[in-house]
């Protein structure tokens, strides 16, 4: 390295020097922190003492913990699927040549631009029992609306319902992939009197399959993080801890019954959670994802 | 090349100090001219924030050694102030609850005041005993009362006329309040194809049976606003714990206090109960059920006369101690609680903090803060000037109560967050009639009990070494 490179570098260093640092102390050693706080009984206000696998052993009988893992991973599996199908529906459709398309996109692609407390509040009044729009809805067809948000058994599915409605950004990461697809491949199917189904099957979802993958692993991973609309909306995990998310109880842990190092413990499980269901996901999907020039 | 690395080098100086600027906040505040500025949290807004700016400007003219600067409306004070005082940053004064004071003490986050409270002069005596107590845990004390609340039965006159009681008769026991509440209570039914308005009393047994009609308007809910479920037991003469080292989630009273919640779904319907808590506008708004006329009877505290006055001023309303289930053995029961003002461990200034705290529990700015709040005062010495000019009619009543021996608190737990939680889940379980009152409430002694004994671990192994730090404490 020449004197004048060494210079550019040290240059370099100096103008990323504000991130380099924020990426050190506010990223790097907090979560090098929590492996070891994790470990600990820390209550954030005094000295953390070993208690060595305490908090892990803890976990196993906290029947707490094990609803919320139960919360999560039934909206994660519920909301996932129909988020990937709606949004990828959508985006086929808005890739039509019909008129008004880009107005359609802007409507569809709206909610997810919508701030999670301000979506949040609105729903908050469209789920409402009694003047909500939907049960209002219902009602027009004659269904008695439930109470969504007061009612155990539905409050997960209004946070799922909330969640399709905010699928917007799937949506638009699929009409970017729809609209790289070869022409020339739809035409050679239509010569060989291929209908709309089958070159939408043998077609369209090979191509996009690497954008259907990384949907699903970002979409994995987000719904099993939810947390500001149910912490918003159901505050302490609404009736009977029956939304009670598993971020939601890791910071009422953390930050409600300062029991910080068993929340850095939850933080580690849910890490490793999401590892091993992104590694499922990756192992399970690999041939059916085509990578162009494979 | 060499102009190039040199300016580059000084805007990456740049982003650099804009960096630190940025992170640290650029502006500068008022000149204290020479005096020992103390930082003050405050979590108030409003007409209750100027209350306390207004005693805040006097103590900074009485004087010209110290001067408060007061940061208000901090909203989760409790979570900013535990990330400031770990952080070693915190301020000098925080306004915050007994609650707060009892985990923050054991942890060491509070300064002790015992030795600047007795230079002072301060005593027990001069206080209503409940409010000192409040500032109090393990023998020592760790702030003085700001201002205080109580609560009482708060009841809709026009209702009870309507409903053909007497106004100005309130219950005296907990079964005439629930008898009165059925009177009090209307549905809609559909009786030979048309909809009609029946009070409950008149509803048939059949009626009363099937559930199948709409609530329009309810005697009380004890579920509205909800603020105290856990502390219903109270008024059965029970308690939460022992005081010691024991959970008392599942004692008799405790049982007895759940079956009467759930005898509220049992009695009118849990999904006729929800989808009526589901018409409620915000408590602070003209929608409040209360004002709404839609609840004739509420537990509210002494700050319900500031919402009246602003939301429902037409309103005609009394207040009265809520009975108890057995009034002659506890005639005076209620809930009380306070704002308090404290100084965490690690504050710059303690001294002067004291010293503005000792300001504001003297009589006469203790009078106007309270005043401006329109609470009553916690001490017990109050001026007659006092009475006169307060606007709240029943403020004697708030205060006979907190009087009371039979007042309680929030138990002085530092896991009462937690047991809090968990008995609202149990409320949750027995409300929606998914389980029964002792099955709930064992699920909430067996986890709280093993939370408290996890606690209790903990304290007992720095026990000697803090109550031995905290007695040896000299804020100078």
């Amino acid at each position: 390295m020449t004197r004048g490179e060494k210079r550019n570098l040290r240059l370099g260093l100096a103008f990323i020097s504000p991130w380099i640092v924020g990426f050190l102390a506010f990223t790097v050693f907090p979560v090098c922190a929590s492996i070891y706080y994790s470990f600990c009984d820390y209550d954030v206000l005094t000295k953390p003492v070993w208690v060595g696998a305490l908090n892990y052993r803890d976990m196993i009988t906290d029947t707490v913990f094990w609803k919320s893992l139960y919360n999560t991973l039934y909206y994660a599996f519920l909301s996932l699927p129909f988020c990937l199908v709606i949004a990828l529906w959508i985006a086929v459709m808005l890739n039509q040549d019909v008129k008004g398309r880009s107005v359609f996109r802007t409507i569809y692609f709206l909610p997810s631009l919508v701030p999670v407390v301000a979506s949040s509040m609105v729903w908050l009044w469209i789920l409402n029992g009694n003047f909500g729009l939907l049960n209002h809805a219902l009602e027009l067809l004659h269904i008695k609306g439930p109470q969504w948000l007061a009612d155990e058994k539905w409050t997960k599915p209004s946070l799922i319902l909330m969640a399709i409605w905010s699928c917007g950004n799937t949506m638009v990461i699929y009409l970017a992939a729809l609209q790289d697809v070869p022409r020339s491949l739809y035409e050679s199917a239509e010569i060989d009197g291929a209908n709309p189904w089958v070159k939408f099957r043998h077609i369209t979802v090979p191509m996009i399959s690497p954008v259907i993958y990384f949907n699903l692993i970002m979409g994995l991973i987000g719904s099993l993080q939810v947390f500001a609309q149910a912490y918003i909306m159901l505050g302490g995990g609404g009736p009977n801890r029956s939304a009670l998310f598993y971020t939601v109880y890791l910071y009422q842990n953390a930050f409600d019954y300062q029991q910080m190092g068993y929340a850095c413990a939850m933080a580690w499980i849910l890490f490793l959670i999401i590892l091993a269901l992104t590694w499922l996901a990756t192992r399970s999907t690999r041939r059916l994802i085509y990578y162009g020039g494979e | 090349m060499r102009f190039w690395n040199r300016s580059g080098a000084s805007g990456a100086g740049m982003a650099i100090v804009c960096t630190v600027l940025a992170f640290t906040g650029c502006g500068t505040p008022p000149p204290t001219n020479g005096r020992v500025e103390i930082s003050y949290w405050e979590k108030w807004t409003g007409f209750e924030d100027d209350a306390m700016q207004a005693v805040v400007d006097d103590f900074n003219h009485s004087q010209n050694r110290i001067f408060v600067r007061k940061l208000t409306g901090i909203g989760e004070i409790e979570r900013k102030l535990m990330l400031a005082t770990a952080g070693g940053d915190p301020p000098d004064v925080a306004g915050i609850w007994p609650a707060t004071v009892t985990g923050f003490s054991e942890k060491g986050a509070l300064t002790p005041l015992d030795k600047m409270v007795k230079e002072a002069g301060i005593r027990r005596e001069d206080y209503i005993p409940v409010y000192w107590d409040l500032c109090c845990h393990h023998g020592f004390i760790w702030a003085l009362p700001s201002t205080p609340t109580s609560l009482a039965l708060h009841w809709n006159k026009k209702l009870f006329r309507e409903a053909g009681l007497d106004p100005d008769q309130p219950p005296h026991s907990l079964d005439e309040f629930e008898s009165m509440s059925e009177r009090l209570t209307i549905v809609e039914i559909k009786r030979d194809g048309k909809v009609v308005r029946v009070r409950y009393p008149d509803l048939t047994d059949a009626e009363k049976k099937a559930r199948d009609f709409k609530l329009v308007q309810v005697g009380h809910d004890p579920q509205q606003p909800g603020w105290w479920m856990p502390m219903w037991v109270y008024w059965f003469g029970g308690k939460l714990w022992d005081g010691q080292r024991q959970i008392t989630a599942n004692g008799p009273e405790m049982i007895q206090a759940f079956h009467w919640l759930q005898s509220q779904s049992e009695k009118y319907g849990v999904d006729n109960r929800r989808s009526f808590g589901a018409s409620f506008g915000n408590f602070q708004s003209p929608q409040n059920p209360f004002f709404s006329d839609q609840i004739a009877m509420t537990l509210q505290g002494v700050w319900m006369y500031n919402f009246i006055d602003k939301y429902a001023p037409q309103m005609e309303w009394g207040v009265a101690p809520f009975p108890a289930k057995d009034p002659a053995k506890y005639p005076l029961v209620t809930i009380v609680d306070a704002d308090v003002l404290a100084i965490p461990k690690g504050a710059r200034h303690p001294r002067e903090a004291f010293e503005f705290i000792r300001y504001v529990n003297q009589q006469g700015p203790m009078e106007k803060l309270c005043l401006g709040q329109r609470k009553f005062s916690p001490l017990v010495n109050v001026s007659d000037e006092f009475y006169r000019r307060h606007p709240n009619p029943y403020i004697k009543t708030f205060m006979d109560l907190a009087k009371s021996p039979h007042a309680q608190y929030a138990p002085r737990l530092s896991v009462w967050g937690a047991y809090n939680d968990e008995m609202n889940v149990a409320i949750d379980r027995i409300m929606a009639l998914s389980a029964t009152p002792e099955q709930a409430l064992d699920t909430v002694q067996s986890r709280m009990q093993w939370k408290l004994d996890r606690m209790l671990t903990r304290w007992d192994a720095v026990r000697d070494e803090r109550l031995k730090e905290w007695s040896d404490h000299d804020a100078r």
